[in-house]
């Protein structure tokens, strides 16, 4: 293991980490529109849309449609395979609709999960054969980056030593596949918000998950410069008693991202998780106002987060076009100054209070 | 491992954060002054000097006895045991010569090199044994922080595996013990210098190396922001071929470690290795002018860097004792500079001229 058999060109390396650098440009974040087909079931059960390739299809028309100007929120779209090749009501292409405003192209790679026998539930990712065949395919036919999420979660027994180095490996494999191919890999280890754990448990847990993770990716040669990390923010528990504020969970992200996030990674972009609209946005917020100096760019890659009020305001009726894209505009805008840290919520974020809170680190 | 038990509290943890802090502060390295009675026997035998206790006291007076010049610029200095509890002509502790100018005192604890079986001559390092009633008793004595050195070789075959993984062990315990007894851990896993490999190979091993460093830190519950990092500048060995300019050697160095030390690292503090006193210096500079973001202090822990000078002054005569001690100041103001990235260089490495040199980081 004493030499080294370069993985990457120089060449190569430049195009990733040019591609990472425009997808978490400043004040710029990812929408995360790869909705597997099961999971659009769920959202459009929810405003009484059926299901359909065509329904899906003209919601994301409708996300991939907005003005121009969403470029200055939004560096890249995760899409789901259909996605990638569906046209908007003229016949053009979405991949055309999404490059010509300026905003990366990301495709999610993972296969689901699989069961890991012998543990408590837990799972890992599959996804990993034919993986390089298919993200050629993918990098031809537009995009530039890749999605896999893994999943791990909180219980008195878990997550196990196995789950943290399976889940850390596949992670690592992928990763490596995708940059052999042109493609950034966004790297997600999401710790699961579920149970009734307060928030310093979600730290330790956090931590040790994103240290497993971060060595995979060295054991695997993965080139940092060229990778996207998107882990879950530090949170308690959904079912936790305890309440706690933006500050807390800002501090507590911060702090375990420091702890194990090496400073050549160029952005992270954190999930939403079950978090409201509001919650996702307030919480980035706090992070990016924290008095501390923090190597890498703090964003989101949000789904729900960026989606609700948009689909709350089309519920399947075209007239809705309009408002719905308006919707979708304002959260983008307004998380695009939470990853400034200057989003102004009413009476919420007090500097003096972030200044004060922030000193107490030493309890995380 | 999904509970954690936490082994420092709040308070423990804000001291070592403190004291690591302090001997990082900006412009401050450290003096390592730690040479074992073996090691000083080299040093004053180049000098022609008798390697008796007097003779050792004598010549830590004269780094001691540097005048208020030093506080700007050192943060502290690394004992050897017997150093600890000898005193100046005076009769004053040298330890309290020391803490009397706001530097912290440091002691060796381990207890040198024993082979690895069944590798290419490879070797770990002893130390443990007893280790937390020797640091607690250090503590007593004065001490706020502690180095321990490991070893490992670049060649044909090595590092290996076991060596790399074995050594970041050993560094693991003995930092957490230390910190168990409110002792700062620097953790030194020094690649050596020897060989005629590139500077791409010393790179690449660097890598590997403080990847394993880092991943057992975290498994063994080290408080990282109580820790300080005393790695190898990344070099060229000694007997390769190929010239490298001090851009070069920076860039290579602080790519390796955004890749590998988190940024809650508070400083990373180099060993000088094999190098001139003023090519220690210079690298250094290239270093705190590299164009890439750093998120830890950069600066020194020089033993041979920092007293050449001073050793070949004194030439064990007592007249001589004044001019040493001045030999030792301008070393450490030098490299104070050094640290700030303001070192002009004795003869023509201007800042400007340096700064051109830098190559993009994708060639890393």
């Amino acid at each position: 293991m004493t030499h080294q058999f370069p993985a990457l060109s120089a060449e190569q390396k430049k195009a990733l980490a040019d591609i990472a650098q425009r997808i978490v440009a400043s004040g710029k974040g990812i929408l995360a529109a790869d909705e597997s087909v099961g999971t659009m079931a769920n959202r459009l059960q929810r405003i009484n849309v059926e299901n359909t390739e065509e329904n899906r299809r003209a919601f994301r028309e409708i996300l991939f449609t907005s003005d121009a100007s969403i470029s200055q929120s939004i560096g890249g779209v995760i899409l789901f395979h259909e996605t990638l090749y569906q046209k908007d009501s003229t016949g053009k292409p979405f991949t055309a609709l999404i490059k010509e405003k300026g905003i990366v192209i990301g495709i999610k790679l993972d296969k689901g999960a699989a069961p890991l026998a012998g543990t408590n539930g837990e799972t890992t990712i599959q996804g990993l054969d034919g993986l390089a065949e298919r993200c050629a395919q993918y990098k031809k036919d537009g995009v530039d980056f890749g999605k896999w999420r893994a999943v791990l979660k909180i219980t008195s027994t878990t997550p196990s030593e196995l789950a943290i180095q399976e889940n850390a490996n596949a992670l690592a494999r992928y990763a490596s596949i995708c940059q052999q191919n042109g493609l950034v890999p966004i790297v997600e280890p999401e710790v699961l918000p579920d149970g009734d754990h307060d928030l310093q448990r979600c730290q330790y847990v956090s931590e040790k998950v994103l240290a497993a993770v971060y060595k995979a990716l060295s054991d695997h040669h993965v080139y940092l410069e060229g990778t996207l990390l998107k882990p879950n923010m530090v949170m308690a528990g959904h079912s936790c008693p305890k309440k706690y504020t933006p500050q807390d969970v800002a501090v507590a992200t911060v702090t375990t991202l420091l702890r194990t996030v090496p400073a050549a990674v160029p952005g992270i972009c954190f999930l939403s998780g079950g978090q409201s609209e509001e919650e996702a946005s307030v919480n980035l917020n706090a992070m990016n106002q924290l008095p501390v100096a923090k190597p890498w760019k703090l964003t989101f890659s949000y789904g729900r987060a960026l989606q609700a009020s948009a689909l709350a305001a089309w519920l399947g009726k075209s007239e809705n076009k309009k408002a719905a894209q308006e919707a979708f505009r304002k959260r983008a805008q307004i998380n695009s100054l939470a990853c400034r840290g200057q989003y102004v919520t009413s009476g919420k974020t007090d500097a003096a209070a972030t200044q004060s809170l922030f000193t107490a680190c030493y309890t995380y | 491992m999904t509970h954690q038990y936490p082994p420092l509290t709040a308070e423990q943890k804000k001291e070592l954060s403190d004291i690591a802090l302090r001997i990082v502060a900006p412009g401050k390295g450290i003096l390592a002054a730690d040479e074992s009675v073996g090691s000083m026997a080299k040093r004053l035998n180049q000098i022609g000097v008798e390697n008796t206790e007097e003779n050792r006291r004598l010549y830590r007076q004269i780094l001691f006895s540097a005048d208020s010049r030093v506080k700007k610029c050192i943060g502290g200095v690394i004992f050897f045991h017997e150093t600890m509890y000898q005193k100046a002509d005076d009769g004053t502790p040298f330890v309290q010569m020391i803490k009397d100018k706001g530097i912290v005192v440091g002691i060796k604890v381990d207890k040198g090199v024993v082979p690895l079986a069944g590798t290419d001559g490879e070797t770990t390092t002893q130390g443990l044994d007893g280790l937390s009633e020797r640091c607690a008793q250090y503590k007593k004595d004065g001490a706020d922080f502690a180095k321990w050195r490991c070893v490992l070789k670049i060649s044909e075959n090595t590092p290996s595996a076991l060596a790399i993984m074995e050594n970041a062990n050993v560094l693991a315990r003995y930092a957490s013990i230390c910190q168990q007894n409110g002792i700062v851990p620097i953790v030194e896993p020094e690649i050596l210098p020897d060989g005629d490999h590139d500077l791409k190979r010393c790179q690449y091993v660097t890598e590997k190396v403080l990847a394993a460093v880092y991943k057992a830190l975290s498994d063994h519950h080290v408080y990282l922001e109580g820790t300080l990092l005393k790695p190898n500048m990344v070099t060229p060995g000694h007997s390769g071929p190929t010239k490298y300019s001090p851009e070069e050697i920076a860039m290579a160095t602080v790519t390796a470690l955004r890749r590998t030390v988190p940024p809650a690292v508070p400083g990373v503090t180099f060993l000088s290795g094999g190098q001139s006193e003023e090519e220690a210096s210079i690298n250094l500079n290239a270093i705190n002018t590299c164009p890439l973001l750093r998120p830890w202090a950069l600066t020194f822990s020089y033993g041979r860097a920092l007293q050449a000078s001073a050793l070949s002054a004194w030439r064990g005569q007592p007249d001589n004792a004044t001019a040493a001690t001045e030999e030792f100041i301008k070393r450490a103001e030098v490299n104070g500079l050094a640290a700030l990235g303001k070192y002009e260089g004795s003869g023509d490495n201007s800042g400007a001229a340096g700064q051109s040199l830098y190559v993009a980081n994708h060639a890393y």
